[in-house]
């Protein structure tokens, strides 16, 4: 059984527009999900929907967000904020603005431990410094009492990945990790989640708009494309045979790093029109347009 | 070491602010028509009668001497002789300086809990009915006046509903036991409750009229930035760890959203000072103000300048400790 199951999901702005159409997908436990999709995909959006940040103009029309066996769309809000914090937890996209510029470093870590888990500090503060020392931190004694303007973006971002696994979640959203970050940093930082996940058997939503990070780091993917999921594959079928057109065109306009003279590929206008005909008949047939 | 460099520089620059201060002063109270001498004297003297008095206290002479002698005196302490209270100038602001000390400062804490309170409540309630009705409120208390806000006050609380005393600083028939002239701090150390709801009663609504117009400000200036704030990815994060909107405004929104605030407060707290000279008059409150009014009026030369020296220094006193503050809450501001 998976872990988390998300059942027909729509999401809409409360001015009118659809952001999620009909979504459905599993994780299993300990299973690495891609979710690929251009810019407005709403591949974030469901990383959003499934921890509960969904931005204020956004609600949930209809659909089942079920986590370890509870929907959380019938859970009384605080008791789902509890659940949430408790096993899931997310790795933000840009480490310079994650984390709370007048805070020191080790409460924006043990926080989580110590009010919603109701550790006590001092073991709290031991976790942190284990967690720390995972993530290859030297020094985390003194790095736990700077502010974040002391330290650099891919510092920054390995105390938010060890602040994600501090209370050994079972799912750990990713949204777009390493986009914020220098190319030589990202990739180390790729290793280093891809390295807590398995040691951790943590069961992880990775966001990416690229693909080639995308089959470095998971097992399985979904492709969306305007809020609908278009496809839903193992990593391997899919870099092998995409079943979708739109999935190939995709996986063409790729970058090849390895020959820099090649120019870019777009996706094809009629690759594109072909996907918009699908989701507007989807549209109408689910009567929502 | 940083922070001692910093004040010293500050401290500096203030005793040019003063003397640029002292001297525009001294030359416009004396350039503008009305003087002291006419103002004592019984109507029917003689020429040779405003002559010797002006020569009494040194208004013959030029107003660069008298400028000389009255900046001599003053560096040794010596602000001169009032010339209405024939007291010195010294000792009369500095009796004065507590009462207004104190009611600006209860002005300025009513005025951060109002906009506080106000700001807070709209982020929490934003886009809801709750959030437009403080918005209005905000709108209206800050398009009128304080000393407005004084007459609006006296009419309700004063004459409709006698619940405050509308003049004095406390009830004149009262035994006090006071060695100082902080009425409302000394009657709290020494427990005498009784005494401190009297001078509170008496407080409360000059104090108010000043803080309405600035917890405005407050209020609207904080929630703006809260809900800036509220849209950060640190307050992302730590929706997503559990947390419920109220510790999310609370720790991680408002002690960031703050900072602006805190230097507009300065700023305006040094406005609502200068609004104490109306507001005391108005209540006929024993504080600076009031006497700087009636200073004016009788022309009372060396008693001006003093008390906007006073003014001055308390306003350069003010802009520091805030600047203090602010790299208190700063953590950025700490080391550079």
């Amino acid at each position: 059984m998976s872990y988390l199951e998300i059942d027909r999901l729509t999401v809409r702005l409360k001015g009118g527009g659809t952001l999620l159409r009909a979504v459905s997908l599993q994780v299993a436990a300990g299973e690495v999900r891609g979710l690929v999709g251009e810019s407005g995909a709403g591949k974030s959006m469901i990383g959003k929907a499934v921890l509960g940040i969904l931005p204020r103009a956004a609600e949930v029309v209809s659909g089942r967000i079920v986590l370890d066996g509870v929907d959380l769309l019938t859970l009384p809000p605080a008791e789902r904020r509890r659940r949430v914090g408790a096993s899931c937890a997310l790795i933000p996209q840009d480490p310079l603005t994650a984390l709370n510029p007048s805070r020191r470093i080790g409460p924006q870590i043990t926080d989580r431990l110590v009010d919603i888990l109701r550790w006590n500090r001092g073991r709290a503060e031991g976790r942190a410094r284990e967690l720390l020392a995972e993530v290859h931190i030297p020094d985390p004694d003194r790095v736990m009492r700077c502010y974040p303007h002391e330290l650099s973006g891919g510092m920054r971002q390995r105390i938010l990945i060890a602040s994600a696994f501090a209370a050994e979640p079972k799912l750990i959203v990713a949204d777009e990790p390493t986009t914020a970050l220098d190319v030589t940093v990202q990739k180390q930082i790729l290793k280093l989640i891809k390295e807590m996940q398995l040691r951790h058997g943590t069961a992880l939503l990775f966001v990416s708009h690229d693909l080639g990070v995308v089959s470095k780091v998971c097992q399985s993917l979904t492709v969306l494309y305007a809020g609908m999921v278009l496809e839903d594959a193992g990593i391997g079928d899919f870099f092998r045979a995409p079943r979708h057109p739109y999935s190939a065109a995709l996986l063409a306009a790729t970058p090849k790093y390895t020959d820099p003279t090649a120019g870019l590929i777009p996706v094809p206008e009629a690759v594109l029109a072909a996907v918009r005909a699908e989701v507007a008949a989807a549209d109408r047939r689910a009567g929502h347009v | 070491m940083r922070l001692l460099q910093s004040v010293l520089v500050r401290l500096a620059t203030t005793a040019v602010t003063l003397f640029g201060l002292a001297v525009i002063v001294f030359v416009v109270i004396r350039v503008v028509p009305g003087n002291p001498v006419a103002m004592m004297l019984p109507p029917g003297a003689t020429e040779a009668d405003v002559a010797r008095l002006s020569a009494l206290y040194g208004l013959d002479k030029s107003i660069f001497q008298q400028f000389l002698i009255w900046a001599g005196g003053v560096l040794q302490g010596d602000f001169g002789t009032s010339i209405t209270a024939r007291q010195p100038v010294l000792e009369l602001v500095l009796g004065r300086l507590p009462a207004t000390l104190e009611l600006s400062i209860m002005a300025l804490i009513i005025a951060i809990v109002i906009g506080g309170l106000a700001a807070l409540t709209g982020t929490r309630l934003r886009g809801t009915r709750v959030e437009g009705g403080i918005d209005v409120a905000n709108g209206v208390a800050l398009s009128v006046p304080d000393f407005l806000w004084g007459l609006v006050l006296i009419l309700l609380f004063g004459v409709l509903m006698p619940v405050f005393h509308i003049s004095g600083r406390v009830t004149p028939s009262l035994e006090l036991p006071f060695v100082t002239e902080f009425y409302l701090f000394e009657s709290v150390v020494r427990l005498r409750f009784d005494l401190w709801s009297d001078i509170v009663a008496h407080m409360f609504m000059p104090a108010l009229a000043l803080a309405i117009p600035l917890s405005a400000i407050i209020g609207q200036l904080l929630k703006q930035s809260l809900k800036e704030t509220m849209h950060l990815d640190y307050v992302t994060l730590s929706r997503t760890k559990g947390y419920g909107e109220t510790h999310v405004i609370l720790r991680e929104a408002l002690p960031n959203a703050a900072l602006p605030t805190l230097t507009l407060v300065g700023v305006q707290f040094t406005f609502l000072i200068g609004g104490t000279v109306i507001i005391e008059r108005l209540f006929s409150y024993e504080g600076l103000g009031n006497m700087a009014i009636d200073a004016v009026i009788n022309r009372d030369l060396p008693l001006i300048q003093g008390i906007v020296i006073l003014f001055a220094v308390i306003f350069t006193g003010v802009n520091l400790f805030v600047d203090m503050m602010y790299a208190a809450l700063n953590p950025r501001l700490r080391h550079a």
